[in-house]
C-alpha cells in the first residue's frame, strides 16, 4: 500500500464481483433449465406439431418448485394461420 | 485410453489457442502422443501460432469430406517428434463440418494418439458445440474480467447439457485456467480475484497463467511458449497446469508482484 493510496480511485474488483454474482444467478435459471423442464419443452412441442407447425421459440415450459405447491406453466403461442386452420 | 480436451471460452481473445499451443506441446514433451486439433473453420490460426502455417496442405474438412486420408492432413511438428497438427481450413466455413464427419476424425485420432486437444472457436454456435461434443476433459479458459467470466459460465452449462458424455448422463471434466493474470492489478484490487473467479464458477482450477510479454514473443516467432521460454513464467505455469491435468498433485502458486521497497513507497509498478 503506498503514500497515495488514500487519493486513489476505490478499487473496482469488488463491484465486478457483486455484478456478476447477481447477473449469473439469474442468466442460470434462465438458460440452464434442468433437463425435464428441457424434454418436456421437446415432447410438448413433437406432439404439437403433429398438427400444426409452431415456432419452437413460441413454446415455453417453465416448472416452479414451491415449499407447498409446484407450478408446471406451458405456454404456446399458436400461429394465426394454424389456427385458423385447425378451427 | 486416448483422452479428448476441448480448450474453450465461450469469449473471443482470452488465450485458447495460444494456451492449445502452450499445453499440447508441454504434454508432448512429457513423452506423450499428442494431437492439437483446429476447429476454427475459416479462421484458423493454430498452424500461425505452431509455426506450421506453410506446411498446410490437407485440412480438417479435406478429411471430414474424404477429399483427403487424416494422415496427408497431420503435420508433425518439426521441434517434437510427437506432437501433431490436424488444421482447420481458411477457405471452407463453419457448415463444412458434420457431427457424423467430426465423430469419425475423432474416433481415429483417438486410435493413434494419447491426447486429443481440440482448440475450440469462440461463440456458442456450431463450431463450440461440435468442438465439444467429443471431449471428455474441458479446459475452460479465462481472463479475470467480467465479460469472460459470464461467457465461461454459460460455456459450462453447456458442457454439462450438450456434450456426448453429458448425454450419456456422464459428466465432463471441467478445468479453469486463468489466463492474462495481472499480479499488480490485481494487488490494487482493479481485477478479479483468483477466489473470486473460483468461487462464481465453481469448477476447480487448473493453473494461473500471468500476463506476459513471453506469450506474445513466442506467437510471434510461431513457438509455443514452453518450447521458446520453458524457464519463463508464464511457460512453467503451462507445465504446471499439464502436471495437474495429468494428475499430479502441484501447489498452485498465485503469481505475485514483485516490487521493491521505493517503488512500493510511491506506488509504481514494474514494467
Amino acid at each position: 500500500m503506498s503514500i497515495f493510496h488514500f487519493f486513489r480511485k476505490k478499487p473496482s474488483a469488488n463491484i465486478a464481483r457483486e455484478r456478476l454474482q447477481i447477473l449469473l444467478a439469474h442468466e442460470r435459471s434462465v438458460f440452464g433449465k434442468s433437463d425435464l423442464v428441457a424434454r418436456l419443452q421437446e415432447e410438448i412441442l413433437a406432439v404439437i406439431r403433429r398438427h400444426m407447425e409452431v415456432d419452437p421459440d413460441k413454446v415455453q415450459v417453465k416448472l416452479d418448485r414451491g415449499d407447498h405447491v409446484s407450478t408446471l406453466e406451458i405456454d404456446i403461442e399458436v400461429p394465426l394461420a394454424a389456427a385458423q386452420k385447425v378451427a | 485410453m486416448a483422452k479428448v480436451v476441448v480448450v474453450t471460452s465461450g469469449k473471443g481473445g482470452v488465450g485458447k489457442t495460444t494456451s492449445t499451443a502452450a499445453i499440447g506441446a508441454a504434454l508432448a514433451q512429457s513423452g506423450d502422443k499428442v494431437v492439437v486439433v483446429d476447429f476454427d473453420v475459416g479462421l484458423r490460426n493454430l498452424d500461425l501460432v505452431m509455426g506450421a502455417e506453410r506446411r498446410v496442405v490437407f485440412d480438417l474438412i479435406n478429411v471430414i469430406q474424404g477429399d483427403a486420408k487424416l494422415h496427408q492432413a497431420l503435420i508433425r511438428d518439426k521441434r517434437l517428434e510427437n506432437l501433431s497438427i490436424l488444421p482447420a481450413s481458411q477457405t471452407r466455413d463453419k457448415d463444412a463440418l458434420t457431427s457424423e464427419g467430426v465423430a469419425n476424425v475423432i474416433a481415429e485420432l483417438k486410435e493413434k494418439f494419447d491426447w486429443v486437444l481440440c482448440d475450440s472457436p469462440a461463440g456458442i454456435e456450431r463450431g463450440p458445440a461440435l468442438a465439444m461434443h467429443h471431449a471428455d476433459i474441458a479446459i475452460v479458459v479465462t481472463n479475470p474480467e467480467v465479460s469472460s467470466v459470464r461467457d465461461s459460465d454459460r460455456i459450462i452449462g453447456l458442457l454439462d447439457s450438450k456434450t456426448a458424455r453429458a448425454m450419456r448422463g456422464e459428466r465432463v471434466e471441467k478445468h479453469l485456467l486463468l489466463t492474462r493474470y495481472d499480479p499488480a492489478r490485481a494487488a490494487r484490487g482493479d481485477m478479479l480475484k483468483v477466489e473470486d473467479v473460483l468461487e462464481i464458477l465453481s469448477i476447480p482450477l487448473l493453473g494461473i497463467i500471468p500476463e506476459s510479454q513471453e506469450v506474445l514473443r513466442a506467437s510471434n516467432i510461431g513457438v509455443p511458449v514452453t518450447l521458446n521460454a520453458p524457464e519463463t513464467s508464464p511457460a512453467r505455469a503451462y507445465q504446471d497446469a499439464v502436471r495437474r491435468l495429468r494428475g499430479e498433485s502441484v501447489d498452485i502458486v498465485v503469481p505475485q508482484e514483485r516490487r521493491s521497497f521505493v517503488d512500493r513507497l510511491f506506488g509504481r509498478r514494474v514494467a
